[in-house]
């Protein structure tokens, strides 16, 4: 039956990430994007309200509570904090789903505890590719078998890089298999050259671009074994991951337009008192609803275990989109405020400018 | 309801019955009814009189989606034609009105024959005239009190008046009209009239010749002393003062929006539905696919429009339900009917457009229908409060501002 209600377990989480999220993460958002850094103490506290291990097996110390349409409001409330804290906050799941999906149960046995122990361990997903045409289904870097493991060649970028002693998980295309897997290569593989890097958003998350010349990892290390992963749902998942921390995003950047033209005055009166301006925050709060709401079909389409390619797709497109029309009609409104650093509408419209190319910042 | 988008079983009964009918009754006169404007589509008529409005199968004991399974029966019917639906034998508008702010004698009165008589009869609201359309505390049409016969003495113009002709016309049917009792008043001197079809004084002067849903009857009515008794008029006659609380007439006739939004959306969303299926249907006759899977840089130009296209249509469903779906409960959905009506109406109007674009030459053609459906759709952003009125709506809601600090 269709409907558009939380539950009262899931209004409860939301209400707990939100309070959270203006407490902790908001006061930090500036500093961490100027300085180019993440919060650990914000990483810490997040880990222990248990935002990614909740979806992880109970086996492995999880709460096994995997539900894509909670996944998405946690997700929303985090990136209305803040896009680069919720990225951090959400890396364990980078590696944490690929793994509780597809991994073998020794990998799980590995991986999963450490996810879920007493202290935030990031998790590590080098998927993009530093290329316009990258295609995330068909990756350029290559696994060619090599005995009885595999060489890996080829180059990754926006690769969140967060401290921590994971391993980190490489999107290959493996040659034998002529399908792309994922191979978890030691954060200090041979071969392996890491390289910081800095991009228009996502100021506060720590990336790099990896140089893999040749990185021999075991046959064991891809991630399923022999039978590997399907790396489709699985960009599903970071898909809709995604569209959810969009639409928070737009709502942070329409919030903060709103708020502004309520208190702005010109001409006599607040500048909301005008249609040009009351037109766009009307558009802003209508895209942003659509946006969300094709989100939240498209988890639900997860949940039911169906193919949510189309779904996902489409919803991702759209709050991607939804957050540059938001970010940037919040600096627009705040007129020179918001473009100058000491608001936070330029930070968000840079943050939203990057949801297309990374392709995944988490996984639901 | 917690969030799900599975429709329940009596909805999905519903939504397969409308199609068969928008299919099988309603696309085969769809280009007839077109042309032909101001005949009365009989067949279409006479069907859905004597078989069509006995409902969808179901169980009534199940689960029941209410208002959103009447969107989806608005959204089937549009997809088979937006014209032939707003011919359609209903108290439409009319009965909305009647729903909203009458006594439940006055219900029972005037919904009856709509129930009981042995010929089709039709509803229509009549709010706009020459000089007021989305401004609606702008009318002029006066209802003077005769207290020598106690009746209401109606004076004025009425335009665009959707079914006018059949529910001014027809015995059984009605129209309800807008009517200041004090113009000094303002908005609170505005009350709504029920006047039953044939009412002498009430005058059917013309049918518009429209770009689009030209199936439907929309009609100029004059009143010159149209009288109509006390217990015609909806709600109470005392005149508010204009900024007291109670300014429950106007406002309350405005209420009747908010559940006719959530369906004016859902017709936009048939209407642009027709459009995309067929453009979808067409490129896979010529082998192309849509693929969802590829990157951004490798789609086709037609891949990305019918992508967007996809997701702005659904974007617009969903924002509909979800208006319905409040309304259903008893929500108020003031804000969200208005979000729903905003978005469908344009994104409709859009996705109409660009299918014309998509497909060139067969675009254009009469030979097909998908010239027809961007006439259609595009009264969607108009009628029912304007784009504009709609985020005017949305605007003093998000803003949290009267109507006074924003106009």
């Amino acid at each position: 039956m269709i409907g558009f209600d939380p539950t009262d377990e899931q209004a409860l989480i939301v209400k707990t990430v939100r309070g959270f999220v203006e407490n902790e993460v908001r006061p930090q958002s500036r500093d961490c994007d100027e300085a180019g850094a993440l919060s650990k103490s914000v990483l810490s506290h997040a880990h222990e309200l248990g935002l990614v291990a909740n979806s992880l097996p109970e086996a492995y110390g999880g709460g096994g509570e995997r539900n894509a349409v909670t996944s998405c409001l946690v997700i929303e409330e985090l990136a209305w904090g803040d896009l680069a804290l919720a990225v951090g906050i959400l890396s364990p799941s980078l590696l944490g789903i690929p793994v509780a999906d597809f991994g073998t149960e020794a990998q799980q046995r590995e991986l999963l505890p450490s996810l879920c122990g007493n202290s935030f361990e990031p998790g590590c997903l080098a998927l993009v590719e530093p290329r316009f045409d990258f295609d995330a289904a068909n990756p350029k870097t290559t696994a060619r078998k090599d005995g009885d493991g595999y060489l890996l060649v080829g180059e990754k970028c926006l690769v969140p890089w967060l401290d921590g002693s994971g391993p980190t998980l490489v999107v290959a295309y493996d040659e034998a298999a002529d399908s792309p897997q994922l191979f978890l290569v030691p954060r200090a593989a041979d071969g392996l050259t890491v390289t910081p890097e800095t991009n228009l958003g996502l100021g506060g998350l720590p990336t790099v671009g990896l140089a893999l010349d040749r990185v021999r990892v075991a046959a064991s290390a891809k991630l399923g074994g022999e039978a590997g992963a399907d790396l489709s749902p699985l960009l599903n998942r970071g898909r809709v991951a995604g569209a959810a921390a969009a639409v928070g995003l737009a709502r942070a950047a329409f919030e903060l337009a709103r708020d502004y033209a309520k208190q702005r005055e010109a001409f006599g009166a607040p500048i909301a008192t005008k249609q040009a301006i009351a037109f766009k925050l009307a558009d802003m709060a209508i895209e942003i609803d659509a946006a969300r709401l094709l989100t939240w079909e498209a988890a639900f389409a997860l949940d039911q275990g169906r193919n949510t390619t189309r779904e996902a797709r489409l919803a991702f497109d759209k709050a991607r989109q939804t957050a540059v029309q938001a970010s940037d009609g919040a600096v627009q409104v705040l007129g020179g405020h918001g473009y100058i650093r000491d608001y936070l509408p330029e930070m968000h419209l840079r943050n939203a400018a990057g949801f297309q190319s990374y392709e995944a910042l988490g996984f639901v | 309801m917690p969030i799900d988008f599975e429709l329940t079983r009596n909805s999905v009964l519903a939504r397969d019955h409308y199609h068969k009918i928008a299919s099988e009754r309603m696309r085969p006169l769809s280009r007839e009814a077109d042309t032909q404007e101001h005949c009365l589509p009989d067949a279409w008529i006479d069907f859905w009189w004597n078989e069509g409005r006995t409902g969808a199968p179901g169980n009534p004991a199940e689960q029941s989606d209410g208002f959103v399974t009447v969107c989806i029966q608005a959204e089937e019917l549009c997809w088979g034609d937006a014209g032939l639906y707003l011919r359609m034998p209903t108290a439409a508008l009319g009965g909305s009105a009647v729903g909203a702010a009458g006594t439940p004698e006055q219900r029972e009165k005037f919904m009856a024959p709509f129930q009981d008589s042995p010929h089709p009869v039709w509803g229509a609201m009549a709010i706009t005239e020459p000089e007021a359309g989305s401004d609606a505390a702008a009318i002029q049409t006066t209802a003077d009190w005769d207290s020598q016969t106690e009746e209401w003495v109606l004076n004025g113009t009425k335009i665009f008046c959707t079914a006018g002709e059949g529910a001014s016309q027809v015995e059984g049917g009605f129209v309800v009209v807008w009517a200041t009792i004090d113009k000094q008043a303002g908005r609170g001197g505005i009350k709504s009239f029920v006047v039953p079809a044939k009412t002498p004084g009430m005058e059917l002067v013309g049918l518009e010749k429209k770009m689009g849903i030209r199936a439907s009857d929309t009609a100029t009515l004059r009143f010159e002393n149209c009288r109509v008794p006390q217990g015609n008029l909806l709600g109470s006659a005392e005149v508010k003062k204009k900024k007291s609380s109670g300014d429950k007439g106007f406002k309350g006739a405005m209420a009747t929006f908010d559940a006719s939004r959530p369906i004016v959306a859902a017709m936009a969303v048939g209407v642009g539905r027709a459009s995309l299926d067929f453009v979808k249907e067409e490129l896979e006759r010529q082998g192309v696919k849509i693929r969802y899977h590829a990157p951004a840089h490798a789609l086709s130009a037609i891949e990305r429009d019918v992508m967007e296209m996809e997701a702005e249509l659904q974007g617009a469903r969903l924002l509909t339900w979800r208006s319905a779906q409040m309304m259903g409960q008893g929500k108020p959905n003031n804000l969200e009917a208005s979000m729903a009506k905003a978005k469908a109406g344009l994104a409709v109007t859009r996705i109409t457009q660009r299918a014309v674009e998509i497909l060139g030459p067969l675009g254009q053609s009469k030979k097909l229908l998908v010239e027809k459906w961007m006439r259609d759709a595009k009264i969607n952003d108009i009628f029912e409060g304007t784009q504009q009125i709609n985020q005017l709506i949305v605007a003093r809601r998000i803003l949290d501002y009267p109507s006074s600090m924003l106009r």
